[in-house]
């Protein structure tokens, strides 16, 4: 059972130390949580430069050239100067977005607390873990700047493109360097994360808060934590190794019998698929990373806002637990086209098709949460429902990805951009949207604005529609990925109308994220005070003053009586009973 | 209440353009495009009454169960529902890739045909070269040192093996129609991928390995091939053409290929 360790570390005092170098969950949370709201910032901007290339590939844009002289000479934005932003774009998003606010940032801050903990097992650990993070940011922010420019090889870097250096195109010299050594202190950061999560959620639940009375935000972070674990370490390893191709004279993703800008090059004896089953053995779990948060979340506010149990709290565990596992076993369907044995192919894709049974699983219970329920529809709520709708619609164009024979054209095509942006983009950013929206009250005291929130959520929500379900029908028509234009080919003349579509979708989109700043900056001072606990629901956090005194639980030691999501038991007068209620 | 309305609009939506096909797969070319579209159509039916049923499930729950003052029912599950849609879901998701081997395998798994035209693929940062091995039935050994685009070589064919003499290098790909194709892909710098839509079918090309892809193309025509593996600044100006030709208008091509000795 937990054990009661006491944390040693006493109220901090000083700017310093109770704001910047924090050894307090809550504060590193919002570090993280303020970290990913700037880069998603980038990330989107980096995006709507895209957008608006794809359509208006031969525009002058005189700012453009200020900002990069040799990739947008004459205000003309270069292909290589494309193909820089879509890497930084990718990059930053997945890895300074969705794998920092899901789990450090939500999780950092409610984790101990929704487990009875004053904090986090390895407090200092978790410190060094933020500050690693952002040191990473700033290390990958450096590529923008450096001569040549951010690498122009994709968020996936595959070699020999990523490894043979300068000759493969500008950004490939020193820019594709700090991309590496960014990802490596990344992966760093989140070994120390991951270690910490596992460690707490072993050892630290209160006294009652058995493992299945945890709420199921709890069992995603647990999980998402093990997949951390193991997934960087291996991304770290692979990083090393193409670090030492371009830098050390290496050979691992490298074969002999290349000649890159008329220049053979000295290597030989390694593989470029090498790269690519250890970047998609970190990879893979990644998304799960990425997503299973979310869930957990989505899973907690279904049920707080249908005043109604969680549908099946067992088999949501056992699917969190399986997608866990399952993550581990499917990184070849990135592979299908690559080269591979084609047995392996036929291997994987079972396993994929396995991988989307928890999956339905878990959206099926969602809809039987509600049903029945009492729905109350708050703005959390919405971000909630919405997460449904673009988890359904992102997770179903997966059945064809998962096939190798219809990834023979789909591969490398705007269907798997489609994809991936439905599931990961959108879904996984509707559930930071929830959590922002859920979480706000407890950890500023106020409420957020209502009306922005509402007004935000129907935007986004139809705005993400319009911009990424076209990417499946441009898709089908064979519309391939990574183009920084699409001058040269006959048959996607008729799909330009489509991408104008989509553009100004993405441009509509991308200013309505405004309301959301405001409405963060605006609910801080002026937002409406939340007392303990504004949405009656039962988990942990919700017992506590919002914002929690700095050891959560104020010198009390919590004892948990019952589950989270004790919703409309009959023969209470209240309709939510809270987990620490004696019975 | 709206949000119901808006995901049910969103789902007819893109029902409607799924039925009506506005943009789609252009005509296939090959037996191996009829059974890939036969394969697409049987996952796009059950993923759309999956699609449908879910999202129109989500807003109906959404419409009719939002708080009207009373108490949620206290239900905390229903065992059989989680097994019945577990079942159900798995049943579907592996039929449905169960149902495709057949066509991975008629791919890659399959026998090489004996009458198959054999063509090289090199594939290069930003462009596409294909050799034929000409009259004498033999390709010519490739030398990376005898890489020379400005004279006409980009594969590297070693000048002094006889067999290489007679070799056609296109940058375009001919093939007859009906005759199953044999293509050995190679790439000199860095990963690339071939991909032609009308025979639904693409394949990466990495550099230090030599990658089969057969086809046969039925139907002559012009397709363009666009390089499907980020390779570069010039990924998306990586185009060629292949031209399926009526058979003896193909032997004509051929033969008019055959430079006199040099």
């Amino acid at each position: 059972m937990a054990s009661q360790a006491t944390h040693v570390h006493h109220p901090p005092s000083g700017f310093i130390r109770k704001y910047i170098f924090s050894l307090d969950h809550k504060v590193i949370g919002i570090q993280y949580w303020l970290l990913a709201i700037f880069s998603v910032f980038v990330g989107m901007t980096l995006s709507v430069l895209m957008r608006y290339h794809m359509v208006y590939p031969d525009a002058k844009v005189s700012w453009f050239e200020k900002l990069w002289p040799t990739g947008a000479s004459g205000g003309i934005m270069s292909p290589e100067l494309y193909l820089s932003l879509m890497t930084m774009h990718g990059t930053i998003m997945v890895f300074f977005v969705l794998t920092t606010a899901p789990q450090s940032g939500f999780g950092n801050y409610f984790l101990p607390i929704q487990i009875g903990a004053e904090d986090m097992a390895f407090p200092r650990l978790n410190m060094m873990s933020f500050w690693t993070t952002f040191v990473a940011l700033c290390v990958m922010m450096a590529a923008f700047f450096v001569e040549g420019g951010a690498p122009l090889s994709g968020w996936t870097g595959y070699p020999p493109l990523s490894a043979v250096g300068e000759v493969a195109g500008p950004g490939q010299g020193m820019g594709q360097n700090l991309w590496i050594l960014s990802i490596a202190i990344f992966c760093g950061a989140s070994l120390m994360g991951a270690i910490n999560f596992i460690a707490t959620i072993i050892d630290l639940r209160a006294p009652g808060m058995t493992l299945m009375r945890m709420p199921l935000t709890c069992w995603a972070w647990f999980v998402t934590a093990i997949l951390s674990l193991f997934g960087f370490a291996v991304l770290l390893a692979a990083g090393i190794l193409l670090l030492m191709d371009r830098t050390a004279g290496s050979s691992f993703f490298l074969p002999a019998g290349l000649i890159v800008s008329d220049k053979i090059l000295d290597h030989k004896g390694g593989s470029p698929l090498l790269w690519q089953h250890l970047f998609w053995f970190f990879g893979h779990p990644e998304v799960y990373i990425a997503i299973l948060p979310g869930m957990g979340l989505a899973s907690n506010l279904l049920s707080v806002f249908s005043r109604k149990p969680i549908f099946g709290y067992k088999a949501m565990v056992y699917a969190i637990l399986s997608i866990g596992f399952l993550g581990f076993v499917v990184w070849g369907h990135h592979m299908f086209m690559s080269g591979m044995s084609p047995y392996t192919a036929i291997a994987f894709s079972i396993l994929t098709m396995c991988i989307g049974v928890p999956s339905a699983i878990k959206t099926f219970n969602w809809i039987g949460t509600l049903w029945g329920g009492q729905i109350r529809f708050t703005t959390p709520m919405l971000y909630a429902l919405g997460f449904v709708s673009l988890f359904v619609t992102g997770g179903i164009s997966g059945i064809f990805l998962g096939q190798p024979a219809l990834d023979l054209y789909f591969h490398d095509t705007y269907f798997v951009v489609g994809h991936f942006h439905m599931i990961m983009g959108v879904a996984a950013i509707f559930g930071m949207f929830a959590g922002t929206a859920f979480w706000y009250p407890k950890m500023f005291g106020r409420m957020m604005n209502e009306t922005m929130g509402k007004i935000h959520f129907y935007l986004t929500f139809i705005g993400v529609y319009a911009i990424f379900t076209p990417m499946h029908f441009v898709g089908i028509a064979g519309n391939p990925r990574r183009y920084a234009d699409f001058k040269d080919f006959e048959f996607m003349k008729d799909l330009m109308p489509v991408h104008t579509f989509m553009t100004h979708a993405a441009f509509f989109t991308a200013a309505v994220q405004i309301i959301f700043i405001i409405n963060l900056i605006w609910s801080y001072k002026k937002g409406a005070k939340a007392g303990d606990n504004p949405w009656e629901a039962t988990s942990l956090e919700w017992t506590i003053p919002s914002p929690p005194p700095w050891d959560n639980f104020g010198g009390q030691h919590p004892k948990v009586y019952l589950g989270p999501y004790e919703y409309a038991v009959p023969g209470k007068t209240k309709d939510h009973v809270m987990q620490n209620e004696p019975e | 209440m709206l949000l119901a309305v808006i995901i049910w609009i969103f789902t007819i939506a893109i029902v409607a353009v799924f039925v009506g096909k506005y943009w789609w797969f252009p005509a296939g070319i090959s037996e191996h495009a009829k059974g890939y579209d036969e394969q697409f159509m049987l996952t796009l039916m059950v993923t759309g009454v999956i699609f449908f049923l879910a999202q129109m499930a989500l807003g109906w729950v959404i419409f009719r169960f939002r708080d009207r003052g009373g108490r949620a029912s206290y239900s905390e599950g229903n065992n059989k529902m989680e097994v019945l849609w577990t079942v159900a879901a798995a049943v579907l998701f592996l039929g449905a890739v169960i149902s495709s081997t057949k066509i991975w395998a008629g791919v890659h798994l399959s026998e090489n045909r004996p009458n198959a035209l054999q063509v090289d693929v090199m594939a290069k940062q930003f462009a596409w070269s294909f050799r034929y091995a000409g009259p004498d039935g033999k390709f010519g050994k490739l030398d990376i040192k005898q890489i020379n685009d400005a004279s006409g070589n980009p594969l590297g064919i070693d000048e002094k093996d006889p067999a290489g003499k007679d070799d056609i290098v296109s940058s375009v790909i001919r093939v007859p129609a009906g005759r199953p194709v044999h293509m050995t892909m190679r790439s000199r710098d860095v990963i690339h991928n071939f991909f032609v839509r009308e025979l639904r079918m693409k394949q990466d090309i990495v550099p230090g390995m030599e990658i089969p892809l057969r086809f046969q193309a039925d139907v002559p025509g012009k397709y363009e091939v666009a390089c499907s593996e980020l390779c570069g600044l010039g990924h998306h100006q990586m185009r060629s053409e292949l031209e399926v030709m009526p058979p003896d208008e193909f032997e004509k091509w051929l033969k008019a290929q055959q430079q006199p000795q040099q």
